[in-house]
């Protein structure tokens, strides 16, 4: 038997029990008793009481599994790797999961018993574990076959497990974050074992290359981050100053201006802007856009470098506007009808009426569009690769290639890489300071909009 | 009920001294009729209350004598609605200075998300009306005295205008309105959001203010229109059945349907 005819099987108990559960309630109604939930009530209880305990132990045996074996295992092992180092054992224990699959590159006399030992168990693991869920199952369904009567208050049953449900698939969201943040963090922490947190956060030098041999020369390695993050912000500074005028006005025009026609087109079409994938943005910057800003800065005699900050700065604005727009046209369309009818009212035209009431009423929630659009341009990984260039220049020209935080991470991590060097760990440190920041500018936006919202319901 | 054919208004419809004169004024929605050739007089400095049911086209009308449906595009209007003998609908005009002199204060209290200072003193900005600042304060002081507002609000005029009480809020809209120096205030049921004491300062305050201004009140409430007012029209399904003076509407009336709604028949 395998997975899936158990996985079938458990669907198979589950409907049934529903069905089950359903046509006794209904017999016991006809029979005169009164219900005190509807059939269908019944029916649900009991397929949940079928469906989803032997599910949980399915997931938490496959979880589980790994280490037991593993622990188990290690007993069989020659004597000599058990007294050995973690790492060994480890060794040794993948040595024997790869030899039990018939993929061992040389059979090893010594690790026979251990790999027979592993055979026996997948084969007893797997019998224990669909039975075990079999038996649950069937456990589950006679129960709630028991406990079905016509007091049995199952609408209000099915509502709590409902209820714990939902929950938990909402806390299955936040866990991820936090497993996310744990794990920078644990690799964060290990880099700054290595390189001081003081010289990474205000060191001037950014040059991650360190020595792979005791005897190569010079590269000890630098690890100071003020240049990635002066890049990040002037390239993040440039997109603003092109990504917020225009979005706000064009949101502007969307909502007080547009007829409801230019309106229904012109919105999807600029909100397709978002639906470009980045890398595109990223040639486009790349072969057009760079080209170009070189050429208008050399034809003025400027020093424009091939790669330049003012380049992806200004491909990744126009990715962004439509982040601001989109969002200001909503909250500029909640400012409440009668505003404007009270200062069209006073004869204020349209201009003024947009400048004096509705940008003050709708500010807090552009505000929070604008923080929202911040943190998207502070994370954005793509356009800056191809376009802004590796060079970790502290400069605030925007004519000269700079190179920022998410850049550097993909650099760091692209490749063959140790993961025990700090070269490979500084990665994680930058994407722990990368993951405050766009969570502090988040948590404000969010508490901004927030506010705004208070203020009309 | 349909629309009356070769309908003409009952009652003293037209004033000796006139301040807005509403000549055949038919009103479209698209293509769905909404005012039936409307023709009657304003007087000036009189209060003049317009009552009918729901839908009967009274708000529509009120929002035709300073222009405010122009912001609805599938609104259409033809015949005449003069100001001082003067076309309100006539291309050269403008709507700006017009709404200025035919102010308007709605259903809902709705203060800028400002202080109550620069509530009042948005309108007297925009159209330039104060030379100095403190010419500015002089406006906004007159104003919410004669909303009978400044008492209540003088000692936190830089408090938002959105934490006063529902009625200090719409007395802070009308003070807003008094701010442009109209000649006309149009009221859309002014006191339908509020409770009876302020709806009582409100009736008070546009009878003090019956000396300065034309206004023209929509109001659901009998009551109210008996209370404030001097003339009384009754509009049904978008057309003017009656307009006399207010006790005779009210204890006369000349037409059928008058006096079904003013009995409460329906409405």
């Amino acid at each position: 038997m395998n997975y899936s005819s158990l996985l079938i099987a458990i669907v198979i108990l589950f409907g049934g029990a529903y069905l089950l559960g359903r046509n006794r309630a209904r017999a016991l109604a006809s029979a005169g008793g009164s219900l005190h939930s509807l059939p269908t009530h019944y029916g649900a209880l009991m397929a949940l009481w079928t469906g989803l305990p032997a599910v949980l132990l399915l997931l938490l045996w496959s979880i589980l599994q790994g280490p037991v074996v593993d622990a188990l295992l290690v007993k069989q092992l020659p004597a000599a790797i058990q007294q050995g180092t973690d790492i060994e054992i480890q060794l040794a224990l993948s040595k024997v999961h790869n030899l039990a699959q018939g993929a061992g590159l040389a059979a090893d006399a010594s690790l026979q018993p251990a790999v027979e030992h592993l055979l026996a168990l997948e084969q007893r693991n797997r019998v224990l574990h669909m039975g075990g869920a079999l038996v649950i199952a069937l456990l589950g369904l006679g129960l709630s076959w028991r406990r079905l009567r016509p007091s049995l208050r199952a609408r209000t049953e099915v509502e709590r497990i409902v209820s714990v449900l939902l929950f938990t698939s909402s806390g299955i969201a936040v866990l991820t974050t936090f497993g996310i943040l744990a794990s920078v963090l644990y690799e964060a922490w290990a880099f700054f074992q290595k390189v001081n947190v003081f010289e990474f956060l205000f060191g001037t030098t950014w040059s991650p290359q360190v020595a792979l041999r005791e005897d190569q020369s010079g590269s000890s390695g630098s690890f100071g981050a003020v240049p990635l993050f002066t890049g990040t912000l002037l390239i993040s500074l440039i997109a603003m100053s092109i990504a917020v005028p225009v979005g706000l006005m064009s949101a502007i025009y969307l909502s007080e201006y547009a007829t409801p026609t230019v309106r229904k087109y012109a919105k999807p079409a600029l909100e397709v802007l978002a639906g470009i994938p980045t890398v595109v943005y990223g040639f486009f910057a790349v072969l057009t856009v760079a080209p170009m800003v070189r050429d208008i800065g050399v034809s003025m005699g400027l020093d424009v470098s091939s790669e330049s900050a003012l380049a992806a700065g200004l491909v990744m604005g126009i990715m962004i506007i439509p982040f601001v727009s989109s969002l200001s046209d909503d909250v500029i369309n909640a400012v409440p009808q009668s505003l404007r009818d009270g200062s069209y009212g006073l004869g204020a035209t349209r201009s003024e009426t947009v400048r004096q009431v509705i940008i003050p009423a709708a500010l807090p929630g552009i505000v929070g569009a604008v923080m929202l659009a911040v943190s998207r341009a502070i994370g954005e990984t793509m356009i800056v690769a191809m376009a802004a260039g590796l060079a970790a220049n502290l400069t605030a020209n925007p004519l000269d290639s700079v190179t920022t935080v998410t850049v550097q991470i993909v650099t760091l991590l692209v490749g063959d890489q140790e993961f025990d060097s700090p070269k490979t760990l500084a990665a994680f440190a930058l994407g722990l300071v990368l993951f405050l920041v766009t969570l502090t500018l988040n948590f404000i936006a969010l508490k901004v909009v927030q506010k705004y919202r208070e203020q009309y319901d | 009920m349909s629309i009356i054919e070769n309908h003409t208004t009952n009652g003293q419809a037209f004033s000796e001294a006139p301040k807005l004169q509403a000549r055949n004024v038919d009103v479209f929605y698209g293509d769905k009729q909404a005012i039936y050739d409307v023709s009657f007089d304003i007087g000036a400095n009189e209060v003049i209350a317009l009552i009918g049911p729901s839908g009967c086209g009274k708000s529509t009308f009120l929002r035709c004598l300073n222009r405010m449906n122009d912001t609805i595009d599938i609104c259409r209007i033809e015949g005449d609605i003069l100001l001082d003998e003067e076309n309100i609908y006539d291309p050269k005009v403008d709507v700006v200075p017009l709404r200025a002199r035919v102010g308007m204060v709605f259903q809902k209290p709705n203060p800028f998300p400002k202080s109550i200072y620069d509530n009042i003193a948005y309108g007297p900005r925009i159209h330039g009306l104060a030379q100095s600042r403190v010419e500015l304060d002089e406006i906004v002081e007159r104003s919410l005295q004669r909303a009978g507002l400044w008492n209540e609000v003088k000692d936190r005029l830089h408090s938002p205008g959105t934490g006063l009480s529902g009625g200090q809020q719409q007395r802070l809209c009308i003070a807003r309105t008094i701010a442009v120096d109209p000649e006309v205030i149009l009221m859309d049921e002014p006191c339908s959001a509020l409770d009876p004491i302020a709806t009582a300062k409100i009736e008070e305050l546009i009878d003090e203010l019956r000396e300065n201004y034309t206004i023209a009140i929509v109001t659901h409430s009998m009551q109210q229109a008996a209370r404030v007012s001097q003339r009384t029209a009754y509009f049904h399904m978008g057309q003017l059945i009656e307009v006399n003076p207010t006790d005779q509407v009210f204890t006369t009336p000349e037409h059928s349907l008058t006096e079904a709604y003013i009995t409460g028949r329906f409405g």
